[in-house]
């Protein structure tokens, strides 16, 4: 028989121990790691590619087409070491890229201004949106024509042409963030006191993030396109090289080696900026915000 | 417990205050007035459509009043039905933020402003207060809904208000972390001798928690009696005289509901 003289008896109110044994039960135990799906899902992308490069090498072997036509991939290899060798892969890469964050940076800079106004102003919004979605629906390399006319051939042209593909996405971007606040987050922020200049800091740009985030992503791409669309027209010795204007010379010099190359490195370009910028990044505000478990 | 008399000058005094959203509309609150002590618990009891969260509302300062005045110069804090802790902060910096806000909002009176580290600190003690001291670290949605409210009793803690005004605040809880909370409150509120509000349409509730009952009539909201309640905390929830002074009040607003049916 159990003897219950030794139970200590708690008094009904004993918060303490309450509160302890409650919040023990309702917090989660912890999750067992799943390492190697991990390691997998790192890889699982070198895999599509190797497999893109046996089929392509395969049809290359085949001889359908003259090489000159339908290269071989290790014909682009050899294009693009030929382009290392002479010191203008990385030049043309790194210049490209700079050009591109400069042009983004000074895209986002311009677009959130812009963007809170017509978040938070019903009025603004009603009179700007249609020009910004228009600026969005229209391909920014058909600015290109009249920003060389503008600015001649000049790093100008270039800002302008990714400026005027950038700016609409991020700040449609950012509207579309602030429509998706919940309307409790404000509702909160303003009995805490955060008014005016606070309540943008602290509150609205907080918690429109997830949907900036995203128009910044989307932001960078059209940055990034409109860049080689600029860089493959506006060709200049003072602009110096870039992976546009290494398209250009491949399809001056129809080698067609060297285009695919190109084209090859401005994908993998635009593949390592998602995948190690803008990913992490989205990761932690999605994961720190509860929005995603394991992923 | 803060002694309350009737001679103590209201923190808080509401009188002939009437709402409707524009002149056509329907009346929301009619001619409704109330007197709020220092350290009073008072709780407000309705069916829907009594607007008693309109009328929170106005004492947050997130609405207006039609007609009507509203004294006391004392600030209130409000906690919703959801914690409304930011999902981008951790525990702790939610209460570091608000502590902040606080602190820019009242540097035009005489409040001084406190570093960083001080403000840490005081996040720290406050979830302490409310038996959460391990969770600073951790993410709203890392939390249980009965914690998230203490951090979020914590947070209105942190602004220094006189006044707690709370708006249904464990209507989403299942009854035994609701029953915990009424504890922590009754504890929460003994210790710092806030006046508290509580607006909630669970008639034990209301009567486990508050010295005086108020209960409201629906469309337009209007008071139509008031309970003392005579008994010592902490109550149980589940004591018979909490549950025979509920039945009374339950009676009543019964009674005020049938009244709409057609």
């Amino acid at each position: 028989m159990p003897d219950n003289s030794i139970i200590k008896p708690v008094p009904y109110n004993d918060i303490t121990s309450l509160a302890a044994g409650l919040d023990a039960l309702e917090l989660p135990s912890a999750p067992a790691g799943a390492k190697v799906k991990g390691i997998f899902r790192a890889l699982a992308p070198f895999l599509a590619v190797f497999l893109v490069f046996v089929i392509w090498e395969g049809i290359a072997l085949l001889r359908l087409q003259p090489s000159y036509v339908l290269p071989s991939p290790f014909d682009v290899w050899n294009a693009l070491s030929d382009q290392a060798n002479q010191g203008l892969l990385h030049v043309s890469a790194l210049n490209s890229l700079r050009r591109g964050a400069q042009g983004f940076l000074l895209s986002v800079v311009i677009a959130v201004p812009l963007g809170l106004a017509l978040g938070l102003n019903g009025t603004a919004r009603a009179i700007f949106r249609p020009i910004v979605t228009g600026l969005q629906q229209l391909p920014s390399v058909a600015w290109v024509p009249a920003a060389i006319i503008w600015f001649g051939l000049s790093d100008a042209t270039i800002y302008a042409v990714i400026l005027l593909g950038a700016v609409p996405s991020i700040i449609n971007g950012l509207i579309s963030g602030i429509d998706q606040i919940p309307p409790l987050y404000l509702r909160a922020g303003k009995v805490l006191g955060a008014k005016g200049l606070r309540r943008i800091v602290y509150i609205v740009l907080p918690a429109s993030w997830p949907g900036f985030l995203a128009g910044l992503e989307q932001g960078w791409a059209f940055a990034w396109r409109s860049l080689m669309a600029a860089e493959l027209i506006a060709i200049a010795p003072a602009l110096g090289p870039g992976l546009g204007q290494m398209l250009d010379t491949g399809r001056q010099l129809g080698d067609m080696a060297l285009v695919l190359g190109a084209i090859l490195v401005i994908m993998v370009v635009g593949v390592l900026v998602e995948r190690l910028v803008f990913a992490p990044i989205r990761i932690r505000t999605l994961r720190n915000r509860g929005l995603i478990t394991v992923k | 417990m803060t002694i309350v008399s009737a001679e103590t000058p209201p923190i808080l005094e509401i009188s002939h205050l009437t709402k409707s959203f524009n002149q056509a509309g329907p009346v929301i609150l009619e001619d409704f007035n109330l007197t709020l002590r220092p350290g009073e618990f008072v709780s407000l009891v309705g069916a829907s459509g009594c607007g008693k969260s309109t009328l929170l509302n106005i004492l947050a300062g997130l609405d207006t009043a039609s007609t009507g005045t509203i004294t006391g110069s004392q600030k209130a804090s409000l906690m919703f039905q959801e914690s409304a802790l930011l999902p981008w902060l951790t525990a702790g910096q939610n209460i570091e933020l608000a502590i902040k806000l606080a602190d820019l909002e009242d540097t035009e009176t005489e409040e001084k402003f406190l570093t960083k580290a001080e403000r840490k600190a005081k996040a720290q003690e406050l979830l302490e207060m409310v038996h959460l001291g391990q969770v600073y670290n951790l993410r709203p949605h890392e939390l249980s809904g009965g914690m998230r409210q203490r951090v979020a009793i914590a947070r209105a803690l942190s602004q220094n208000r006189k006044i707690l005004l709370m708006d249904e605040p464990f209507a989403a809880l299942d009854a035994i972390t609701r029953d915990h909370l009424h504890d922590q409150l009754i504890r929460v509120w003994q210790e710092t001798g806030l006046a508290v509000l509580f607006v909630t349409h669970n008639v034990r509730e209301a009567v486990r928690l508050g010295q005086r009952v108020i209960l409201m009539s629906s469309r337009p909201g209007r008071i139509i009696r008031e309970w003392e309640v005579p008994f010592r905390q902490p109550r149980r929830i589940d004591s018979p005289e909490v549950a025979d002074l509920a039945h009374d009040i339950t009676d009543q607003l019964r009674i005020e509901i049938r009244r709409h049916a057609r």
